[in-house]
């Protein structure tokens, strides 16, 4: 095989030099050939574009940034330390070899050659192990999945810190309160827990479109995606801005521009007209429409107040889960709020119940059948069960975002399940939000428990058989596993 | 064209040092830097070099190298000193018992980095550190530097 080596260390005296040379003898006693950048006190002696062309696979072991990478875009890559590559080469090209053998599986499976698609990175994570996969479902799977896991630090972080505030906190005022002015405990939690949860949509836009298209495509991919929550279009409009950004970036790699104005694309085309169009499609193309469905849906609900009460729960609660805190979800809320403000306690409380089902049915999902969920879903599975009980429902976002036609409508059919029992049962609530903790302020409790339960239960099942008989396991177990073949026969067995 | 003689010399050499960490191994390697008039504010290198290995965790290598350096306005000439420990002493995670201390002054000339690369390149080979290793004099040291590192 051909590889490129760059080493580069701070100072660039020694270290970046003894990593070349490591690296240089490793792959030469395996018998590849390797020609390595060092970048040092010096400057860098680039090597020349032919042979990144013709190179298998890039090693990067570097401790410092290195200028100009995007020479490299489209190749295979492994990036270490400098540390790494100069105690244990060895180790460094044999992943280089992996990385290199991946990229060749898939260009001869067909399937649709990403840029940059089987970048390897140190973490065992699930966003790439897919990288073999042969089909275009695969490889969409791979995109999202890349988006989610880099989300569900935020979803995590943000979901317990705002389920502390209401666990500390007066559950009216927290969500009312600036931490900035009026200061509180809670109120701190809150800010703090807010601004993790008002990164999640970015976050995942931005990673499936670094995913699609690798580097340029984070920009536009996070623009699009501070632009879903500008227009109140939720993580559905995350996924349709991640995945539009990917393409958009795509597309514009196509473009081949002769000499000196290429070095501009990734400078300057690919950041402005990426995130341009990105933005101006979310804006005029998605916004108008959710903003007019938004007040259309809130016209209807308001219309049904006198429908009986289960077909009202029916539909509160699958809007709930419809987009798990997107804009569908929002208006049943908003509609529960004008409720309690009227006087009308039930839609909340069944609002509410419903909004919790989904992150506990996948928490439960994954503890029942952890083999159906990737390692990061089934981590964050595990902090489902207090975003759940604390009616944060973004808690099943990772989930749903990495597979939305199995796990939304698994949700759906759960939480209007359990909001209709609620209603049923004539449950109450007179606090806007708080999950477990407020249950002192509910009505009939020990049935609305039962509602909960139930809707668990049955979003569990659901979602556990749709993913049972789904067509993707494979790639579900590719994604699980990690990058080594020992490690990927123990989980197939 | 500056060679290998021109950054080290058999003054900069310390097969027994005398040292029992790496701030120890600096110290005294910086001693040697000063005494052979290559260091213009002792106490300004040192503070750069310790901070250095503070800032890295420990420049040490799983083969028994460390390479402690700076780049300072202290430093007047461009060198490297070589010690050895009799026994290995804690460098970051690893025991180094090869201690390369390398003096750069503030916008160091390329010539100079080119010959410390090459002495890095070299270290990645066994039998250099080996002949290292066993070198019983200075200047058996200074031999085998002329003959491996030069550009």
């Amino acid at each position: 095989m051909k590889f490129v080596g760059v080493t580069a260390c701070p100072t660039g005296i020694a270290h970046s030099a003894m990593a070349a040379e490591a690296i240089e003898q490793a792959a030469r006693e395996k018998g590849h050939d390797i020609e390595v950048e060092i970048h040092g006190a010096m400057g860098a002696e680039f090597v020349s574009p032919e042979t990144i062309r013709d190179a298998d696979a890039i090693i990067f072991a570097t401790d410092a940034n290195v200028a100009d990478k995007q020479r490299f875009d489209g190749k295979p890559k492994v990036e270490v330390k400098l540390r790494e590559a100069i105690d244990r080469p060895g180790e460094v090209v044999a992943r280089a070899e992996k990385a290199a053998e991946r990229k060749a599986g898939v260009a001869a499976g067909g399937a649709a050659g990403a840029a940059g698609v089987s970048d390897e990175r140190e973490e065992d994570d699930d966003l790439l192990a897919s990288g073999g996969g042969t089909s275009k479902g695969a490889e969409v799977r791979r995109w999202l999945m890349t988006g989610v896991s880099y989300m569900i630090p935020f979803v995590v972080a943000g979901g317990i810190l705002i389920a502390l505030a209401f666990a500390f906190g007066d559950t009216v005022g927290v969500t009312e309160s600036n931490v900035y002015e009026n200061f509180t405990i809670p109120a701190l939690f809150f800010e703090i827990g807010a601004t993790a949860f008002g990164m999640l949509v970015p976050i995942l836009a931005g990673f499936i479109a670094y995913a699609m298209a690798d580097r340029p495509g984070i920009a536009p991919g996070i623009v699009g995606g501070l632009l879903a929550n500008e227009i109140g279009a939720g993580f559905l409009g995350g996924l349709a801005a991640g995945l539009l950004a990917g393409a958009v970036v795509m597309l514009l790699k196509k473009i081949k521009v002769p000499g000196a104005f290429g070095k501009l694309m990734p400078i300057i085309v690919y950041p402005v007209v990426g995130t341009f169009v990105v933005g101006a499609v979310m804006i005029l193309v998605i916004g108008n429409p959710i903003a007019g469905a938004t007040t259309g849906m809130q016209n209807w609900l308001s219309g049904l107040t006198g429908a009986n009460a289960a077909l009202l729960g029916l539909i509160l609660g699958a809007m709930m889960a419809a987009d798990l805190g997107g804009p569908i979800n929002k208006t049943a809320y908003a509609f529960a709020i004008a409720g309690l403000a009227g006087g009308a306690f039930g839609p909340m409380a069944a609002v509410m119940a419903a909004g919790m089902v989904p992150p506990l049915a996948l928490a439960l999902a994954c503890a029942v059948r952890p083999k159906l969920f990737t390692n990061s879903e089934r981590r964050a599975g595990q902090a489902n069960w207090l975003l759940g009980a604390s009616f944060i429902t973004e808690g099943a976002i990772p989930f749903a975002a990495s597979d939305p036609l199995r796990v939304i409508p698994a949700m759906i059919a759960g939480s209007s399940t359990t909001a209709a029992l609620s209603l049923l049962f004539g449950a109450t609530l007179r606090a806007p939000h708080g999950g477990i903790f407020v249950i002192g302020l509910i009505g009939n409790w020990p049935l609305y428990l039962l509602a909960i339960a139930i809707g668990t239960l049955v979003s569990a099942v659901l979602v556990i058989a749709l993913k049972s008989f789904g067509t993707d396991q494979k790639a579900v177990e590719e994604a699980t596993t990690s990058k080594t073949t020992e490690e990927k026969a123990a989980a197939t067995a | 064209m500056p060679g290998i003689d021109d950054i080290t010399n058999a003054n900069l050499i310390a097969l027994d040092l005398d040292a029992t960490d790496n701030f120890g191994a600096i110290d005294a390697l910086a001693e040697l830097l000063d005494r052979d008039g290559r260091l213009s504010d002792k106490d300004a290198y040192v503070q750069a070099a310790r901070a250095r290995e503070e800032e890295t965790g420990g420049t040490g290598m799983e083969m028994g190298i460390a390479i402690p350096h700076a780049k300072s306005g202290g430093v007047r000439e461009p060198a490297v000193a070589f010690g050895r420990t009799p026994a290995p002493i804690k460098y970051g995670d690893e025991d180094a018992d090869l201690i390369f201390l390398i003096a750069a002054p503030e916008g160091e000339n390329n010539l100079h980095v080119k010959i410390l690369s090459r002495l890095a390149r070299k270290l990645i080979h066994e039998d250099f550190r080996a002949s290292l290793r066993e070198a019983e004099s200075p200047e058996e040291v200074m031999e085998l530097l002329r003959r491996e590192v030069q550009l």
